[in-house]
């Protein structure tokens, strides 16, 4: 095959590549910048990479770093299921399915910082239904002085926020479910089981990688709702990475090892969701590569 | 294993039906015998793969029973049922492999393993599969995701009748014409009703012994294919059957026979009685282009028409004339002379069909 070489299609990339360098590539170079030298007003000297490695031995650091993904995956574990079942729960036509959908979309549509607050109050021991209910039931429930009690409430408070979004993408993609599936499983006798094992489970792959690795990527850089909630607290129980990174940069003027740690950040979030990516992706690969023998 | 009836079978989607065009099905008999090779045949909407989807119990009749042998089945499942059916788009199970996949209504109804492996390989044998076998069906592409639907239907081989919903609408003619073979052979080797729905009628005609018309819910005509094509019931098998379709003119009777506008057309004395005593508004007379006679002169039985234009379809051509108003056909065979701009043509008495209300009039002497 003689295939004319035309390489004029990538003009058309030319603008879009523009807008993210000014959008993206633009404001990490100054990270970066900031990360490898030591900068105070207009004097800078490089330092290589003894930001990195102060950052990377520095025990708050790394208690926050191991936080983060005990709450990530912890979320996940929680609300893709959850997200799932509730798909797989809402009513597929009528005015049901309209008003179901309102219902689960209402929390997604609460600021971040409001569910913070909301939360607040809802647990308070005093005035808040949930702190006073279950201090009523006989539990001395305070996200303040307990631990437990404020992880407990942050996780809780993340899976009602962000438990509709995969139950959203999973209804979609429940939808575009042709009816003929559900046809030929029956033909088939397939269990119930098997319809969601093997029917609306593959068929929900794709919209299921995006909302994982959506709620991965925005779970760990998770800031404004347990800085309201808790403050990080009681000591650091709460302190997820973001608000260390925060209280490093803004609260004590270091900015080069803060720089130095948003890169370390970045690269993890990047290296977890290319590794989750390509594990779902190889999944769906034949397990031998040649072209079969039975 | 059983011979398949519809009784008073109707069907509609609506809640509230108020009129017949509100049914997919209207109201209906039939009986589908058992090792029967048939073809469901009507244009798309007409109400075949409702008809499919009642006989195998995924879809409740509005009215009417569905009987196996003798068992009313309509309160059953497709399971219990145990009907085979292949539908218009592929479904495969993407996760699994083909073999997993043809293996797949075997294992739900616990078939030893020992049984399974000999039998998807029978079936990956006939469809050509056997080299596939291994792969996930996610990443056939369509022709072979549609082979392994098929396979999944033909792999139990103890089905009442497999139904088949225009199972080749997305394959490749030549494996098409394979695959239509291959389902024959099935069918003549294991004896099983089959039932295949299909708008293309020469499909449908290559496959089954009989063929079902359907058209706007009804069962038109039921008969071979040679009957459909010499004695359409209706006139929409007329017009659907055969290419170019029947040629049809809707006529007034006169004391003496028929008349097109002023055109007079004499017809068998039976069909003159007939209609003379029918009180409809709609009569037709349908000939095919097969069988209007064309002269090579000038003679007292022919009536003379403008041509309009002659298709050259290699073995044979196609005329097309205006007879009063009317655009008609004629087919020419190959050696035939072709006439330019005036043609003599004539409708042989035992081919002119006669349609009261868009039905065919028996006559007497069939
Ligand atoms: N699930 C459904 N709900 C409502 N109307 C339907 C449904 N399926 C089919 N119909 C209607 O019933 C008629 C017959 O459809 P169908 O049996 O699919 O025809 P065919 O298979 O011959 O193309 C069509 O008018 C179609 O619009
Ligand atoms: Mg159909």
């Amino acid at each position: 095959m003689n295939k004319v070489e035309n390489n004029k299609a990538w003009f058309l990339v030319l603008p879009m590549l523009v807008l993210v360098s000014f959008s993206a590539v633009i404001p990490l170079m100054t990270v970066v910048n900031y990360s490898i030298q030591d900068i105070l007003g207009n004097s800078a000297f490089f330092v290589g990479t003894e930001w990195f490695e102060k950052t990377l031995n520095d025990p708050d650091l790394q208690g926050a770093l191991l936080r983060q993904f005990a709450f990530s995956f912890t979320i996940l574990a929680i609300e893709v299921p959850l997200g799932i079942a509730i798909a797989l729960l809402m009513p597929k036509k009528g005015w049901q399915a309209s008003a179901v959908l309102i219902l689960v979309i209402l929390p997604l549509l609460v600021p971040w910082n409001v569910v913070g607050s909301m939360w607040q109050i809802f647990t308070r021991g005093d005035i808040g239904l949930m702190g006073y209910g279950i201090n009523a039931l006989g539990y001395d429930y305070s996200i303040t002085s307990n631990a437990t009690d404020a992880w407990v409430t942050i996780i809780l408070m993340d899976v009602w926020h962000w438990t509709p979004l995969i139950a959203l993408l999973c209804y979609s993609g429940l939808r575009a479910i042709p009816e003929a599936y559900y046809q030929a499983a029956r033909i088939d006798r397939a269990s119930n089981w098997a319809v969601f094992r093997y029917i609306q489970l593959p068929k929900l792959t794709n919209v299921l990688v995006i909302g994982v690795l959506l709620r991965f990527m925005h779970s760990f850089m998770i800031y404004a709702e347990p800085f309201v909630l808790t403050g990080g607290g009681p000591g650091s129980s709460t302190t997820f990475l973001s608000q260390s990174l925060t209280s490093m940069a803004i609260g004590q003027q270091d900015l080069g090892p803060s720089a130095a740690f948003s890169i370390i950040y970045f690269l993890i979030i990047l290296a977890v969701s290319y590794v989750f990516y390509i594990a779902i992706m190889n999944m769906q690969k034949d397990k031998v590569n040649t072209q079969g023998g039975a | 294993m059983a011979e398949i009836t519809l009784s008073s079978l109707a069907h509609t989607y609506e809640t509230n039906p108020s009129s017949p065009e509100d049914y997919a099905i209207r109201k209906m008999d039939h009986v589908w015998h058992q090792g029967g090779a048939y073809a469901l045949l009507g244009p798309s909407g007409c109400g075949k793969s409702t008809m499919l989807n009642i006989i195998s119990g995924l879809l409740q009749p509005s009215e009417g029973d569905v009987i196996f042998d003798s068992r009313i089945v309509n309160d059953l499942s497709p399971e219990e049922r145990n009907i085979a059916q292949v539908f218009q788009f592929p479904v495969v199970y993407d996760t699994m492999t083909v073999f997993e996949n043809l293996a797949f209504p075997l294992r739900n109804i616990k078939t030893p393993a020992h049984k399974i492996a000999p039998r998807v390989h029978e079936v990956a044998e006939i469809l050509e599969l056997t080299s596939v076998l291994k792969r996930k069906a996610k990443n056939l592409n369509a022709d072979e995701k549609q082979k392994v639907s098929m396979g999944r239907g033909l792999v139990r081989d103890d089905v009442s009748a497999i139904l088949f919903d225009e199972p080749l609408t997305v394959i490749d003619p030549q494996l098409k014409w394979k695959l239509r073979r291959k389902l024959k052979q099935i069918h003549e080797q294991f004896n099983i009703t089959m039932i295949y729905v299909t708008h293309d009628q020469l499909e449908a005609s290559t496959f089954a012994e009989k063929i079902a018309v359907m058209y706007e819910g009804k069962m038109v005509q039921f008969g071979s294919p040679r009957e459909l094509f010499e004695r359409p019931a209706h006139t929409f098998v007329g017009f659907f059957i055969g290419s170019p379709g029947m040629n049809f003119l809707e006529v007034a009777i006169t004391d003496s026979g028929a008349q097109y506008g002023d055109i007079a057309i004499p017809i068998n004395p039976h069909q003159h009685a007939i209609a003379k005593a029918s009180d409809s508004g709609n009569i037709k007379l349908g000939i095919r282009p097969e069988f209007v006679h064309v002269w090579d002169d000038r003679n007292d039985e022919a009536f003379e028409v403008n041509v309009k234009d002659v298709e050259d379809l290699g073995t044979y051509r196609i005329m097309s004339f205006y007879f009063g108003d009317s655009l008609l056909r004629a087919r020419l065979h190959e050696d035939q002379r072709v006439p330019q701009k005036k043609a003599y043509v004539s409708f042989p008495e035992q081919w002119l069909t006669l349609y009261i209300d868009e039905y065919r009039v028996e006559v007497g002497n069939e």
